[in-house]
């Protein structure tokens, strides 16, 4: 039960076989016997989810059920609540509770599911890793001593040990794909402006867009399409988006007619020669299931890490300007005077990461530099659209693996963050493009988990739907667990 | 050595809309401290702008106004600085793009001519919200009720070339955006607000090092910075030194300017484009039906004033200061169509003046144009003279009552009634023997005094006309 897919447990609530209430208290519990080994959640209020899937049943008792009616989500904790506090796992958000919720969050209130506490992440989602959260490093279910991904390996994490059944991430870079990969299940980044962000704590506001991690192709579609839709109140969600069949879209079992492009940049020396055979495998299980295998070039992919890590961190110095001390979150004790206060509350406030963001991202737009770095990156950046326009025009879509490496140890790339950035290697350049993409577990290699990366047109996350689905019908990956968080709350 | 000064001037203008630039706060001026701000004007975590499109089509209208290109897709972008009256670390302006260029504006000079002054553009951009450092016992409070205001920022071409032209450029623009109403330009209340970039140099050599003086908020202010600037300049210059780039700020009590900061301490506000804002796009027809809608410009109504109503072109000029006074004269000709220059000397030179003391604006002017029009009819048809006229409406700002009421009342009525005239005329001449005889000696000079003393015995009601033309003939006896 506790590793149900949100269809599975929805077609029992339906069928009147269980209750909200019930479905709550058995992650509840199992969050309270296992969230210790993992750090995955950050924040939780039994009491206030026991409300609300009170509430549910009630609701369900006197109407028809809604969309997502009694299903427990998890969600990161850079979406804004009214309930609890919201930290961006940061200390420079020590004692902010939001006034207001994220739009995502209202949706899925009025989808009627049950909101399941905060997880951790990368602060402000800096990092690939999870260890840079000021609540401590978060730990994958596969192997405790390794990372989870990042930065919603909190998320990822919670999911894969069936702490809750779905939760929801953010992807700038890869940060709902890559802890996906790297934890198991499956996460979907929505095309740029498909979902709101209102709400949700700006990292890059050009490249963040919210998604689904769960434990089905499915799943990610149900949350999406609940998720999903026009918001008058940011100006970057669009509001002509075509409307698609989320849940039809899912009901695809083979790949005839599918032409997948394998661009020949995601497939290099240097990887991990497990994730590559493992995606190589399913490429060959596409072919079986009727799709053809075009082998394409994306020839500015080199450039992406680079454009990222300049436009990324220059938006970014600018989001975490706000946090000054002056009217929310943490001030240093006894400023001297203003720049004293401005300095120390962020000094205090800020991990080292995010910091080193902030000043690459300040350099870079700096008098005299800004031609040489932000706007050759924006330059690059068109190029790499330009790269996915001219592929699309060969194939439907393209596939790639979500990372070079399956998960590796905690602490062992933390002193090296250019390592790091290269974690994000083989999805970052999507974000770049404003592509949708999903990963979804197709290997595992050496006990840890490895990820196939769909890449779609933009507004076309039918197409990364239908594939991943016909892929995941002929093939048990996503139903792998680990065993090691296989007990119930309360039996162990 | 002659010494030429050259002016460039900066204009900040709050947009008059209901609601803010970029979120749905109110921009009424005066209430309580932070009462009117939200997630976004305070900006809080995950919070994003939407353009107010008010804002945008005001700034458009003032761009065609002064004859500018409106680009049909401008772009924002974020200025970076930390200060604790802007909340999110950054102002949302349009840097690289401006919704207009290319513009400029004719203003007067002094030989009677005009000089065109180019407007480089006009972008927008959000306001600041204020602290408050004086009193406070050594702590700052801030008032984030402006936090998000819409501005547009009016860039003029360095063509000024004194400060009479400064401040005859900065009136011409001003009134043009009270025309408009796109803001209510209350220079005292920071919705018109002016900084100020001063240079000089020999003619005919490159443009001098500028200094840019800020905190300018009265034209008598600006014309003083200027002057001390330019003489600042032209001392240090002569006395062997070098003007340096810099900010300065005007005191406006000592009369004098200090240095803020330097070129070297010079924010680098690091423009990049705002990415949580699409670009602004607007379409020529929508440009079109702006244009559509433009009221008449100071300029045109000031040329009808002239050629439809004959006024002076000075009393042409009082009465299209503002629209709402424009208006308010043309519903008194209406009211008074006889007389267009009665109804002008009338509004521009009496009611305005009692306005003025009773500190109100011709909208709030407790005499409507229709009462007014009432007691002109009443001067018309002799009923009242002039004097007589302004007790009247003396009254009328005193009270409800329509001149007839008034005249009725206190007995005002002129007497034109020659026998009553004659009457009085005969009293005073009894009453002044001496100065009779004098003026039948040929002392013409003293007819004035019989007049006034005539008038005086009627208590002013004796038609002045009537009271002359009776006197030429009684007092030759």
């Amino acid at each position: 039960m506790p590793f149900s897919s949100l269809s599975e447990i929805k077609a029992r609530l339906d069928a009147g076989e269980t209750t909200a209430v019930e479905i709550a208290q058995l992650y509840l519990d199992r969050i309270a016997t296992h969230n210790e080994a993992l750090n995955a959640f950050v924040h939780l209020d039994a009491d206030h989810v026991l409300a609300q899937a009170q509430a549910s049943d009630a609701y369900r008792a006197k109407h028809a059920p809604r969309p997502l009616e009694g299903l427990p989500i998890a969600v990161k904790d850079i979406f804004c609540t009214q309930d609890g506090p919201t930290r961006c796992c940061s200390n420079i958000l020590d004692g902010f509770n939001a006034p207001y919720d994220a739009h995502v969050i209202t949706r899925l209130k009025e989808a009627g599911a049950v909101l399941v506490g905060k997880t951790n992440m990368d602060e402000f989602a800096m990092g690939s890793s999870t260890e840079t959260s000021a609540f401590g490093v978060c730990r994958n279910p596969w192997d405790v001593s390794r990372i989870p991904g990042g930065s919603s390996g909190g998320s990822a994490s919670a999911v894969a040990a069936a702490l809750t059944p779905a939760a929801l991430g953010t992807d700038t870079g890869g940060s709902i794909r890559q802890p996906a990969a790297l934890c198991g299940i499956t996460g979907l980044k929505p095309t740029y402006g498909r979902v709101s962000r209102r709400g949700i704590i700006a990292f890059a506001s050009s490249l963040d867009q919210a998604g689904p991690m769960t434990r089905s192709v499915r799943d990610a579609a149900m949350v999406t399409a609940a998720m999903s839709g026009h918001d008058s109140g940011d100006a970057t969600s669009v509001s002509d988006a075509p409307e698609l069949d989320w849940l039809a879209a899912c009901d695809k079992t083979d790949m005839k007619g599918l032409r997948i492009g394998k661009p020949k940049e995601y497939f290099v020396d240097g990887m991990d020669a497990g994730v590559r055979a493992s995606v190589e495998a399913a490429l060959k299980q596409c072919e079986a299931l009727g799709a053809e295998i075009v082998d394409i070039s994306l020839p500015h992919t080199e450039y992406a890490v680079a454009t990222y890590y300049v436009i990324a961190p220059s938006e970014a110095s600018a989001n975490l300007s706000r946090y000054d001390g002056v009217r929310f979150g943490r001030r240093c004790d006894e400023p001297e005077d203003l720049l004293d206060m401005y300095t120390r509350s962020r000094d205090e406030g800020f991990g080292s990461e995010v910091k080193r963001r902030i000043l690459t991202g300040a350099f870079a737009l700096s008098s005299g530099y800004y031609d040489a770095y932000y706007l050759k990156a924006q330059q690059v950046r068109t190029l790499i659209q330009q790269d996915f326009l001219q592929a699309f025009e060969q194939v439907d879509v393209i596939a790639t693996p979500t990372s070079p490496v399956t998960a590796f140890a905690v602490g062992e790339k933390t002193d090296d963050p250019l390592t790091m950035y290269l974690a994000d290697i083989f999805t970052l350049a999507l974000n770049l493009a404003g592509l949708p993409g999903l990963s979804q577990p197709c290997g595992m290699v050496d006990g840890l988990p490895v990820g196939l990366q769909w890449i779609a047109p933009a507004w076309r996350e039918d197409v990364l739907l239908g594939a991943a689905s016909a892929y995941e019908s002929a093939t048990e990956w996503s139903s792998q667990t680990p065993q090691a968080f296989a007990a119930n709350g309360g039996e162990s | 050595m002659s010494w030429e000064v050259v002016i460039g001037l900066e204009v900040h203008v709050q947009i008059n809309t209901a609601t803010k630039a970029f979120c749905g706060c109110s921009t009424e001026f005066g209430s309580e401290p932070n009462t009117q701000t939200c997630p976004v004007c305070l900006g809080m975590p995950g919070q994003l702008p939407v353009l107010n499109g008010e804002a945008a089509e005001k700034t458009i209208l003032t761009g065609l106004a002064i004859n500018a290109d409106i680009n049909l897709e401008s772009k924002f972008d974020r200025k970076n600085y930390f200060y604790p009256d802007l909340p999110k670390g950054y102002q949302i302006s349009q840097f690289a793009v401006p919704l207009v260029e290319n513009g400029y504006l004719d203003i007067p000079v002094k030989d009677g001519g005009e000089k065109r002054i180019g407007i480089t553009r006009i972008h927008m951009e959000e306001d600041a919200g204020k602290s408050m450092h004086e009193g406070l016992d050594g702590v700052s409070h801030i008032d984030l009720n402006r936090s998000g205001v819409p501005l547009m920022e009016i860039v003029s071409e360095p063509d000024m070339r004194s400060a009479d032209e400064a401040i005859a450029y900065l009136k011409q623009l001003h009134q043009l955006i009270v025309f408009l109403d796109v803001s209510g330009a209350n220079m005292e209340m920071g919705q018109f607000r002016c900084d100020a970039n001063v240079s000089v140099h020999q003619p005919g050599t490159p443009f001098g090092t500028r200094a840019e003086l800020k905190n300018l908020n009265s034209f008598r202010f600006i014309k003083q910075a200027i002057e001390y600037e330019v003489n600042r300049q032209i001392e240090l210059i002569e006395d062997g030194g070098e003007v340096v780039q810099e900010t300065r700020l005007f005191d406006s009590a000592k009369g004098e300017s200090r240095p803020m900061r330097s070129k070297e301490e010079a924010h680098d506000y690091r423009y990049f484009p705002e990415p949580d804002l699409p670009p602004l796009r607007v379409t020529q027809q929508q440009v079109d039906a702006i244009r559509d809608g433009m009221p008449e410009l100071p300029g045109q109504l000031r040329h009808r004033f002239e050629t439809e109503y004959g006024l002076s072109s000075y009393d042409a000029d009082v009465l299209t200061q503002t629209r709402a006074l424009a208006d308010w004269y043309e519903s008194l000709v209406a009211a008074h169509p006889a007389d267009p220059k009665r109804c002008a000397n009338w509004l521009a030179n009496e009611l305005l003046g009692r306005l003025k003391e009773l500190g109100k604006e011709i909208e709030h002017s407790p005499v409507s144009a229709q009462r007014l029009a009432g007691m002109l009819d009443r001067i018309a048809d002799n009923t009242i003279s002039g004097k007589i006229a302004k007790d009247v409406l003396d009254a009328m700002l005193e009270s409800d009552d329509d001149a007839d009421a008034i005249i009725e009342a206190k007995g005002l009525k002129q007497v034109s009634d020659s026998g009553a005239i004659d009457a009085i005329i005969e009293a005073v001449m009894a009453a002044n023997p001496d100065q009779l005889a004098g003026y039948r000696a040929g002392k013409d000079k003293l007819m004035g005094f019989f007049v006034g003393q005539v008038m005086k015995a009627s208590k002013g009601q004796a038609n002045p006309a009537m009271v002359n033309q009776r006197l030429q003939v009684l007092l030759k006896g």
